[in-house]
């Protein structure tokens, strides 16, 4: 290794002389305006489950990315049995011997399993033909391994989440990994599938492999793993044994630094506009009760998966509420179209950009009105003229840089973009307006500026609700913050009251008796 | 400024058009000869109307293989219409106009509500209105004779034609004026109302349209209606250019249009491109393939030639295309 002093996580090696199979050295990472990782450096030794927390953008996934080929580092390495590799891409990390199961199942659904098991690194036969019957019976012993009941040669389309995982970790053993890094493997899964993959992750630790095990449930951390390492802002904060970790300890490491105050207006709270009660979607919320004011900013927080974004769906008519009610302006409304949503008055930002429908050859101003194009122009005809006033009226309001109204959107940089999605959503005048992530994947200058927008709108009398996994972002522009936890409303913070620790308390299910004595 | 270049395509296909033009015309003696550019330019407009039809189709996301189809057959019924029954021309005209209509909304109703894809749905359909050619037909052909007198002339025929001492203009042929109407039309259309900008927003994210109340069904229903009622016009414009007709006639012109369309800056994904583009891209290969053979191209390369102009055109879009998504990624932070 080629670093002049040792870094902590090495110092907290097991002993010394243990060279680590797979190690990070001084990793660094940088997309475009975001440093994904800075400095990292971690080592995972055989025969041990390492556990990886942090909130979301403290750089886990771009970690299981480097370690996986995806991406390669700016500078550092990742080193082989001590020794620098540079990892060229998925198959040759894995030829390697570094076996990674993401977050996502990337299995064929057409394909069988046995195929999807050796995808890759397919058992030929004397003329190079594909040899069927060493496949499955090759999936059978891995399977059989991990003391699961999967037929390898099934299809693999409609198979539950948990076995597709399961398919994925014999994929992985079947190269004969010596590293598997585990990415967020317990989001989809119940008590019970949960308990038979730890069991699968401890026989394969008893086996020498080493482990990397990326999750934001703290309690299973410290049911797994035996070290931990908490990331922050893409940069290593610490590396201990969970022997010698609590719960709060590793929260306040996750979280622990200086809330920078955006720009925020005080507005008057004005009447209800949006009432929740009981709202439960089977699979993905329930019980979900809360009120938006005129002038007010809800924060949703909460974890990956913890329900927001779902909850937002059915707000803007895009899912369908299995129970419970919500009342807009006080009348009782079920909308089953978001077209709906919006004649009513709500509308969407969604995180998913895809939604967007920013049309890229349109331009600044043929985007903005395409919601409202029906409204804007009842008799079939449209006018520029018209539509360009509509438009540089949002450009000006909201600082949209761009040489005109007529630039086309796919030449504006992604925080411009991202103003033209909200000015898009603003020109169809909703009364509460749901912001999913919106300062994602912007940079600092614009992010700033957005928070400025969504101040003046709660100002000027809208009820927004903002979704966002930044604590900064939600703890500087909420005036109440609603945390949830795996599809609960888990606590309800007023402005006054809200610190980094107790959302992320919050977020990770802690019991509020924690805080109080866990120093 | 590469997407620039992209709004600008048209112009950009204008240029070469008029480049190769000239090209010709200094190589090739005969091109601009009047007659050789009424024939070239006559048979271009009926491909540009077919093209602006398919164009529609194309912006939404979809494709029409059928065209072919639709003009032999309309082609095929009025000439027969006219020699078998006596019905005056314009309404054998709007029967035939008709009968395009009906043949593209059969197109939309089996995208839209039968949900095939649409490169399925018209590969059958291309086969089936070519059965029904064939059926008409019952192994007759229509020939120029059959038909009133004088039915070939309009593809001949110019206005605005005027002779001014040694100076003379020949005239613009009807056919050329018939669809610079058409793209006028349509391309103003697709412009200027809200029904031509959904179109793009359906090709360019369906999903996303749906969202904000477009109804993108009915868009892509309209649009193969269109695109029926467009090809059943340059059904009755083939009519009258070839006088002859067999139930084979128009044969493998949907690859023609399509490459038109293409060539024209449609981008083949949907969501974006002009109809002046299709036309131009009409006229574009229309000309090559009036040229090949007058540059002496040798018979045997003609179709070879042909094809690497439309690889060379297509290429080239593509090339811009990642060229511009690569700038727009680096512009667009992760």
């Amino acid at each position: 290794m080629t670093q002049s002093k040792p870094s902590p996580s090495e110092s907290n090696a097991a002993s010394p002389g243990v060279i680590p199979p797979v190690a990070l050295s001084g990793v660094s990472k940088r997309f475009g305006a975001t440093q994904a990782l800075a400095d990292v450096s971690l080592a995972l030794l055989p025969g041990e489950v390492h556990g990886l927390v942090g909130e979301n953008g403290a750089g886990k996934s771009t970690i299981v990315k480097v370690l996986a080929g995806i991406h390669q580092p700016d500078s550092g390495a990742v080193l082989l049995d001590g020794k620098p590799v540079l990892l060229h891409g998925p198959a040759q990390a894995r030829s390697l011997g570094i076996a990674v199961v993401h977050q996502e199942p990337r299995l064929f659904p057409d394909l069988t399993v046995a195929e999807n098991v050796f995808m890759g690194h397919t058992p030929k036969g004397s003329l190079g033909s594909v040899n069927w019957r060493e496949m499955v019976r090759s999936s059978d012993r891995i399977f059989e391994s991990l003391s699961v009941q999967i037929d390898p040669t099934a299809v693999v389309r409609g198979l539950s989440m948990a076995d597709q995982q399961l398919i994925e970790i014999a994929k992985a053993l079947s190269v004969e990994a010596r590293v598997l890094v585990l990415d967020e493997p317990t989001a989809s899964l119940s008590a019970h599938e949960v308990e038979r993959l730890f069991a699968i992750v401890r026989q394969t630790r008893d086996r020498g492999v080493a482990v990397l095990f990326v999750s934001h449930r703290l309690e299973e951390v410290f049911q797994l793993c035996e070290r931990a390492t908490v990331l922050r802002d893409g940069r290593h904060v610490i590396t201990a044994p969970t022997t010698e970790l609590t719960a709060p300890d590793l929260v306040r490491h996750m979280v622990g630094r200086a809330v920078t105050m955006f720009p925020r207006s005080h507005a008057q709270i004005g009447d209800m506009l949006l009432e929740v009660r009981g709202l439960t979607r089977l699979g993905a919320f329930r019980d979900i009760s809360f009120s938006v004011h005129a002038g007010e900013i809800v924060g949703l927080a909460g974890l990956v998966g913890a329900g927001r974004t779902e909850v937002a769906r059915v707000l803007f008519g895009l899912d369908r509420a299995d129970s419970g009610e919500v009342l807009f302006a006080g009348k009782r409304v079920s909308f089953k179209t978001p077209s709906e949503a919006l004649g009513a008055g709500i509308a969407y930002v969604p995180e998913d950009r895809h939604l967007d429908g920013l049309v890229s050859s349109f331009s600044i101003a043929e985007n903005v009105t395409l919601p409202i194009l029906p409204r804007l122009f009842p008799r079939l005809f449209t006018r520029k003229n018209t539509e360009r006033d509509l438009a540089a009226d949002y450009v000006g309001q909201l600082r949209i840089r761009s040489t005109g109204v007529d630039e086309l959107v796919e030449a504006l940089s992604g925080g411009n973009q991202q103003k033209v999605v909200i000015a898009k959503w603003l020109a169809t005048k909703p009364k509460v307006l749901i912001l999913d992530e919106p300062t994602r994947g912007v940079d600092i200058g614009a992010k700033a500026e957005v928070h400025r927008i969504i101040s003046d709108l709660a100002a000027a009398g809208l009820g927004i609700v903002l979704i966002s996994s930044e604590l900064p972002e939600v703890l500087a522009m909420s005036d109440r913050i609603l945390v949830l936890h795996e599809g609960r409303i888990e606590t309800e913070i007023p402005r006054a009251e809200a610190t980094e620790e107790r959302v992320m308390f919050a977020a990770t299910g802690q019991n509020a008796e924690e805080i109080v004595s866990g120093a | 400024m590469i997407w620039r270049i992209a709004r600008s395509r048209e112009v950009t296909l204008a240029a070469v058009l008029i480049a190769v033009a000239a090209f010709a015309s200094v190589r090739a003696p005969n091109f601009l000869t009047a007659d050789n550019l009424v024939l070239v330019t006559a048979f271009a407009a009926i491909i540009a109307i077919a093209a602006v039809g398919e164009a529609l189709v194309i912006l939404t996301k979809n494709i029409d293989l059928s065209v072919e189809s639709t003009i032999g057959l309309v082609a095929f019924v009025v000439a027969t219409v006219l020699k078998q029954h006596d019905m005056p021309v314009p309404a054998a005209w709007a029967l035939g106009i008709g009968l395009g209509l009906v043949l593209g909304m059969a197109n939309g109703v089996i995208v839209t509500i039968f949900k095939v894809p649409s490169i399925v749905a018209t590969l059958g359909t291309l086969s089936v209105y070519r059965g029904l050619d064939f059926y008409v037909a019952n192994g007759h052909e229509v020939n120029l004779v059959d038909l009133p007198a004088g039915y070939s002339d309009p593809a001949h025929q110019t206005l605005l034609g005027f002779q001014f001492g040694g100076i003379g203009f020949s005239g613009i042929p009807i056919f050329v004026i018939l669809a610079i109407l058409v793209v006028a039309a349509v391309g103003m259309a697709l412009r200027y109302t809200v029904i031509g900008r959904q179109f793009y927003a359906v090709g360019s994210n369906a999903e996303a349209a749906a969202v904000i109340g477009v109804r993108s069904r009915l868009t892509v229903f309209l649009a193969f209606s269109l695109c029926g009622m467009l090809a059943g016009i340059a059904g009755v414009l083939w009519g009258i250019y070839f006088g002859t007709l067999y139930a084979s006639s128009a044969s493998g012109l949907s690859l023609q249009v399509i490459a038109a369309v293409v060539v024209g800056g449609v981008s083949i994904a949907g969501g974006s491109g002009t109809v002046i583009g299709a036309a131009i891209g009409a006229l574009f290969l229309g000309l090559i393939n009036n040229e090949l053979p007058l540059l002496k191209v040798p018979q045997e390369w003609l179709t070879l030639v042909y094809g690497a102009v439309i690889l060379v055109a297509i290429s080239t879009d593509a090339l811009i295309q990642v060229r511009s998504q690569r700038a727009k990624a680096r512009s667009r932070v992760r």
